[in-house]
């Protein structure tokens, strides 16, 4: 990168001919293209977050954190909502992280090329592409029908599980490929196996990576709406989930459920707007963390 | 160790046990893959024994509620195909050459700083952005175009440009990022500007995952649901105009699976819409990793 920019320099500075000032002219021109395009995309975030942040922060207050909805929603707080947020994100990661950590394991530290791994990854890869809706309805056939666990926390953590794998297992295979071969070879040298190396030295090399890929699970799974649709959320619940087989309320599809469905849509938008807020500081934070802790690990692997 | 100790001849057996065990938990991803495709044929299938799947698929009426019902998808397809494909239109351009600037005009303070604007982008939930088209850019679009209603295929297009620019703007920057330096430095000395030098021999040589890029946005549009669900309108219809409010098929999954009866024949339609949505995006994936391991650039040689 550093050399491109030194070119770069050296074209600008360098002294054009007449004849090729309309070349030198042209990049200009669309390099600022470029520059705008940058701009809009930080453009876009800026508006939505101070948009938000505008509208919402006046709805925030501890009342508003603490209580339950009251007055058929109208009125009252989303703790509910944060709290089944929490509890199915966090049941998420109970689910994901071992086994996308482990197939990263097997990925990256045992398999071989070849046909099977190349099954593995197309699988991988089209599980990322599935849609979140189409997440919904599988969480509802299989876990909420099939299996029996009926509208719950549960169904809906293993719903929202299923949906951040691909997610956690391209982090920690990202983390493990950023530890040096030269661990491996010491610890194989010093005639450990090759279990023995990836569990003292690798995993403890990657634990970091590995952490900063949950953190984005969390976020993730925090967002989604589609997929608690139909196996976890209700629109209201008077209680905290004492089980997981209990109905839970969630932030994203209290957004939803506020703006769309109610009757009373204009008078609980200020509710709107502060869910919506809450709903991004937590997301855009666990993100802001990720972003900032897997910066400061490159710095201190170079 | 020597064959016959049996400690080593142990901890052999053990180390195989363990990678067996790896391997195991490596196949969950395919095995969740199959058990949606499976779920989703179970739950799916059914339907066809009232209609015909070409009546299902070209039907132009959509009211699954009356009586007697008409289960055709086919406004729910073309609002699908056109919103994404709008979207795709605004998306492109966008994040291709978000993703140039990244990786080759930014400085590297700059770059520090874009990138994570674009993750967060990434990151941004859909109903947020959804929430944002309904209350902000459907009444801004009302009155600026003075068209009937805010929540049309336009506004859904545009949000949903803004959730795949950062799909394909990583994808692509990882791409023109991984091309050798020495291709740009040979046409850099034969005399080319920077700019010619990406658009002849930066972008011709990164196409294949620039490529794989735009596929992957285009099926993380088509498969967007909240944003669809909450600001495309909602009218099962094929659109003749941009300004025409429509129902995308993620939409109608999500707003009518809840007074669905259980296992009746709008249930069994509306799973049936998840598999032609299902196929959609599977097909979109298998296309990018066929493209991007057929064309995939090695070295300069195949340039």
């Amino acid at each position: 990168m550093k050399e491109s920019a030194e070119i770069q320099r050296a074209i600008h500075s360098s002294a054009w001919p007449d004849k090729h000032r309309g070349r030198a002219y042209l990049q200009q021109v669309v390099f600022l293209f470029f520059r705008v395009a940058a701009v809009v995309n930080g453009l876009a975030l800026l508006i939505v977050v101070t948009f938000l942040v505008a509208k919402g922060y006046t709805a925030i207050n501890w009342t508003f954190l603490t209580q339950p909805p009251m007055d058929s929603m109208t009125k009252g707080g989303i703790l509910p909502c944060i709290i089944g947020t929490l509890c199915l994100s966090l049941g998420s990661m109970l689910v994901a992280l071992p086994i996308g950590v482990a197939s990263a394991i097997y990925l990256h530290e045992y398999a071989r090329p070849g046909r099977g791994l190349r099954l593995i990854r197309l699988g991988i890869n089209n599980l990322a592409g599935v849609p979140s809706v189409v997440f919904g309805l599988f969480g509802l056939a299989f876990f909420v029908v099939y299996m029996k666990m009926g509208t719950s926390l549960l169904a809906g953590s293993l719903t929202l599980g299923a949906l951040t794998l691909p997610v956690i297992i391209g982090s920690a295979e990202e983390a493990l490929r950023a530890v040096p071969d030269t661990y491996r070879e010491a610890s194989l040298g010093l005639g450990a196996t090759k279990w023995q190396t990836i569990w003292r030295v690798v995993i403890p090399a990657a634990l970091p990576g590995i952490l900063t890929g949950a953190i984005l699970g969390v976020g993730r799974a925090a967002g989604e709406t589609a997929p608690i649709m139909f196996t976890a959320a209700v629109f209201f619940t008077p209680s905290l989930p004492s089980s997981l087989f209990d109905e839970v309320m969630a932030l994203p599809y209290h957004i939803y459920v506020l703006a769309t469905a109610g009757t009373e849509i204009e008078k609980t938008r200020h509710l709107q707007y502060g869910t919506a807020l809450v709903l991004i500081v937590l997301v855009l934070g666990l993100n802001l963390i990720a972003i900032i802790y897997r910066a400061r690990l490159r710095r201190k692997m170079r | 160790m020597t064959k016959g100790d049996p400690k080593a001849e142990n901890r052999r057996k053990q180390e195989q046990g363990i990678r067996m065990l790896f391997f195991l938990i490596a196949t969950a991803s395919i095995i969740t893959l199959s058990l949606i495709v499976l779920f989703l044929f179970m739950e799916g299938l059914p339907i066809f024994k009232k209609v015909s799947v070409k009546a299902f698929l070209l039907g132009k009426l959509w009211y699954p509620t009356s009586d007697p019902p008409d289960f055709g998808i086919f406004a729910l397809i073309m609002a699908s195909v056109a919103v994404t494909a709008v979207a795709s239109l605004i998306s492109i351009p966008l994040g291709v050459m978000t993703a140039v600037y990244l990786a080759e005009v930014a400085s590297w303070r700059l770059r520090e700083v874009v990138k994570p604007v674009v993750e967060l982008l990434a990151a941004l939930p859909s109903v947020v952005i959804g929430f944002f088209g309904m209350v902000v850019v459907a009444p801004l679009l009302q009155d600026l175009l003075n068209v009937a209603t805010g929540l049309n295929l336009f506004n859904a297009a545009l949000m949903l440009a803004f959730m795949s620019v950062p799909t394909i703007c990583s994808i692509s920057e990882d791409a023109i990022f991984g091309v050798p330096a020495e291709l740009k430095e040979a046409s850099l000395a034969l005399g080319a500007t920077h700019w010619e030098t990406i658009w002849r021999v930066v972008i011709p040589a990164s196409i294949s995952g620039i490529s794989t890029a735009v596929i992957l946005g285009m099926s993380r549009a088509i498969g967007e649901t909240m944003v669809v669900l909450m600001v495309a309108g909602g009218a099962a219809m094929v659109p003749a105009s941009l300004f025409d409010p429509v129902r995308p098929m993620p939409a109608s999954i999500a707003a009518e699976m809840a007074e669905a009866p259980f296992r009746g024949d709008h249930y069994y339609a509306l799973f049936a819409t998840g598999i032609v949505l299902f196929a959609f995006t599977f097909l979109f994936n298998l296309v990018a990793d066929y493209v991007s391991n057929k064309y995939r650039q090695v070295g300069a040689a195949t340039l």
